[in-house]
């Protein structure tokens, strides 16, 4: 008979559980493994609410399995550290985004892509090697192999840290790998969302010229007032984007929704590249005129590996980039997914699991 | 009263043009300048035809304006240099491609970029500076600027190397772009055409493993025994196409009607690139979710620049590659179309001009 899962593992830990897909977040007991010889246990004093947290809990995808324990931008400190680990001790600031696991052999995880090992384990959601089912950062503890632990510097407030384990590395990498990090390029953000605004904050520590590209006018102030945007297109307005025809070397486009690529095709300079870091359900209508008139490109892009993520950290503190969030109690997730699902947030909630995940008995 | 097409310029010309979308071509009387300065004027010998050809004779793209006289994969001799021409002379055998002029002072001007040029003048269906038309190489001669013409290595054949000017570069160039020239590496050539077979013979020189994805089982010993390929996928065979998921580092798409591209993404591995060159007159249909679960890409290539192209031609001279052609008279050209439209070629028509064309 299967165990429940308060006793599936030694140690006691609770946190809030979608039931179905309603997607309604409720108090969950729990349990995490024993720390092992290479793994991290941390105690957990914030997670971010990503995007995906809502399709999943929603089961929009087709994938999850109830309960559910959402959450992959987790942070706290450690509290216990197996005997082989090498590089992490009690009290450091530590993280977790959206990985526990991968095969650690295969091509990619030797290049340290763990991200596109054909058997990473998702921090949530997923069967982890001995079989049991992963939960995330919606909770009081977690614990990790060290592999998949990144550093949070201490000049890197935690709250703040939180939502660069996915989105952060999710428009940092690509900026990489895309070659459109290099000062003086001009890059189009699609999309002012999580993602959306650390992108804007990554590019312009880099040096880089950003537009962002929204279809809702009234972030336009927010967009170059506060973060730091150079200019701001409506996308619906073709006379804006006839305006803006052919200046910019890339995009990183974050709208998840369906829409049109064509307009973005034009917006770039000859061999600019579109990045889709998004993921819409359907297919995108592709032109193929614009692509080979002016050899551009169009790319997607996954997270990040677990190297480039610590290296992203460190960036971030380096040139200050935090993400803008919203601090929230446990109790508000359910309300505060609502108001995700319609974009009504600047521009990630967080939440304060150090203070407000309280155990009920 | 307006200059005919006849008088328009100082040089009588003779080629075949269709006048509607029918395509049907037939004797046509046009005008070529004279020989400027910088020009090469060259006697037409060959003219291969691309499938572009048929596109723009029909109208597919919308933007074909008539009389029309293709083909842009020219070869000939030169019978005439201005006096600021230092790269050729009189008797050189010499070739003409997809373009005839650019604005050479832009950006991609300035990086032997000229097919990126936003003032790009094609070698036909274009219209030059001062708003004459352009017509291509269906002709008895052409007057090109020294910057477009390109000059053909001696062990080149000119009537089988006619189709490179297209064709080859138009493979060659995303090849060098995309990375896709470490030997070892594995790519995937989707569609068996004029395109396609060149694909596959450039790439193998290059040191690939290549295998050809093809909706025609029929070629696939076309494709290992006569062409070099490594192995040969029938793509609409889900089975096959399972059985080689995730095994290529690059896929060069040909294909130029609408077809899928879930399955040839799923081909790729992590960081694959898969360009396309054909060229549907529909957009096609994208699946976001395994560009970005596997950072893949889809480029687009448009033929090549001047120098690459020169490049291009030097590297098939030394490869002893040309394309696999059937040499036809210029009265045969209409037949020749309705079996281009079937793919019924191995694997381009080239014309003899200089044997065929008489007035």
């Amino acid at each position: 008979m299967p165990r429940l899962p308060e006793e599936e593992h030694p140690n006691k830990a609770f946190g809030w559980a979608a039931r179905d897909s309603s997607g309604v977040l409720s108090p969950f007991k729990f349990s995490r493994r024993a720390t092992g010889e290479k793994d991290v246990a941390f105690k957990v004093l914030y997670c971010g609410i990503c995007h995906s947290d809502l399709h999943m809990v929603k089961n929009e995808w087709g994938t999850s399995v109830y309960p559910l324990v959402p959450g992959h931008e987790i942070v706290g400190e450690v509290t216990e550290v197996g005997n082989k680990v090498q590089n992490f001790q009690v009290g450091d600031r530590v993280g977790v985004g959206c990985l526990v696991g991968s095969c650690r052999s295969c091509g990619n995880c030797k290049d340290d892509l763990e991200n596109y090992c054909p058997k990473t384990i998702l921090t949530y959601g997923a069967k982890y090697y001995d079989g049991t089912t992963t939960y995330g950062g919606y909770s009081d503890t977690m614990v990790a192999d060290e592999h998949f632990i990144v550093r949070i510097p201490d000049n890197l407030p935690l709250d703040a840290a939180a939502p660069l384990l996915c989105a952060g590395i999710t428009v940092y990498s690509p900026l990489r790998y895309y070659g459109l990090d290099k000062p003086g390029l001009h890059i189009g953000v699609v999309g002012l969302g999580g993602l959306g605004h650390v992108a804007v904050k990554f590019a312009k520590a880099m040096g880089v010229k950003v537009t962002v590209i929204s279809t809702s006018p009234n972030k336009e102030k927010e967009a170059l007032e506060n973060l730091g945007a150079d200019s701001f297109l409506i996308s619906r307005d073709q006379d804006q984007l006839q305006g803006a025809s052919g200046t910019l070397d890339g995009i990183i486009d974050t709208v998840s929704a369906q829409h049109p690529v064509l307009p973005l095709l034009g917006l770039l300079k000859s061999h600019g590249k579109l990045v889709l870091v998004g993921a819409p359900e359907k297919p995108l209508e592709l032109p193929v005129f614009p692509l080979l008139q002016g050899r551009k490109v169009v790319g997607g892009s996954l997270i990040g590996g677990l190297k480039e993520t610590q290296e992203m950290i460190d960036f971030a503190a380096k040139h200050n980039v935090k993400p803008d969030i919203e601090v929230i109690s446990m109790e508000y997730v359910n309300t505060a997914m609502e108001r995700l699902a319609k974009a009504d947030v600047k521009y990630r909630f967080v939440i304060d699991i150090g203070k407000t995940l309280k155990a009920t008995s | 009263m307006a200059k005919t097409v006849e008088e328009d310029k100082q040089q009588k010309a003779f080629g075949w043009a269709a006048t509607d979308p029918s395509g049907t071509l037939s004797p046509f009387y046009f005008s070529r300048r004279e020989n400027g300065d910088e020009d090469v004027t060259l006697k037409i010998l060959y003219c291969g035809v691309c499938h572009s050809d048929l596109h723009i004779l029909k109208n597919d793209w919308g933007f074909t304006s008539y009389p029309i006289v293709p083909g842009h994969e020219i070869v000939g001799v030169a019978t005439k240099v201005g006096k600021n021409v230092t790269k050729f002379k009189v008797g050189d055998r010499v070739g003409v491609g997809v373009l005839v002029g650019s604005c050479k002072t832009c950006e991609c001007c300035q990086q032997d970029l000229e097919n990126y040029c936003p003032r790009l003048i094609f070698t036909y269906n274009s219209h030059n500076p001062d708003g004459t038309k352009n017509y291509g190489g269906y002709s008895d001669m052409i007057v090109v600027d020294q910057r477009y013409v390109l000059l053909f290595p001696d062990n080149l054949p000119l009537d089988a190397g006619a189709p490179l000017l297209c064709a080859g570069i138009t493979v060659y160039s995303p090849m060098k772009y995309y990375g896709m020239t470490e030997a070892g590496k594995h790519l995937g050539v989707a569609g068996l055409g004029g395109l396609g077979h060149v694909a596959v013979k450039i790439a193998k020189a290059f040191g690939l493993k290549v295998t050809v994805i093809s909706s025609s089982a029929q070629k696939e010993s076309e494709a290992i025994d006569r062409l070099g390929a490594d192995s040969f996928l029938v793509s609409s065979d889900p089975a096959k196409i399972k059985s080689a998921i995730g095994s290529m580092d690059y896929i060069i798409d040909t294909v130029s009607a609408a077809h899928p591209l879930l399955p040839l993404l799923s081909l790729l591995k992590v960081n694959g690139k898969l360009v396309t060159l054909g060229l549907p007159n529909k957009p096609l249909e994208l699946p976001v979710f395994p560009l970005v679960s596997g950072r893949k890409l889809v480029g687009g290539s448009d033929f090549g620049g001047m120098k690459e192209t020169q490049e291009m031609l030097e590297f098939c001279a030394k490869h002893n590659i040309a394309a696999d052609i059937e040499l036809i008279r210029i009265d045969e050209i209409n037949t020749a179309m309705e079996r281009l439209a079937k793919s019924d070629v191995r694997y381009r028509f080239v014309i003899d001009v200089a044997n065929s064309l008489s007035q």
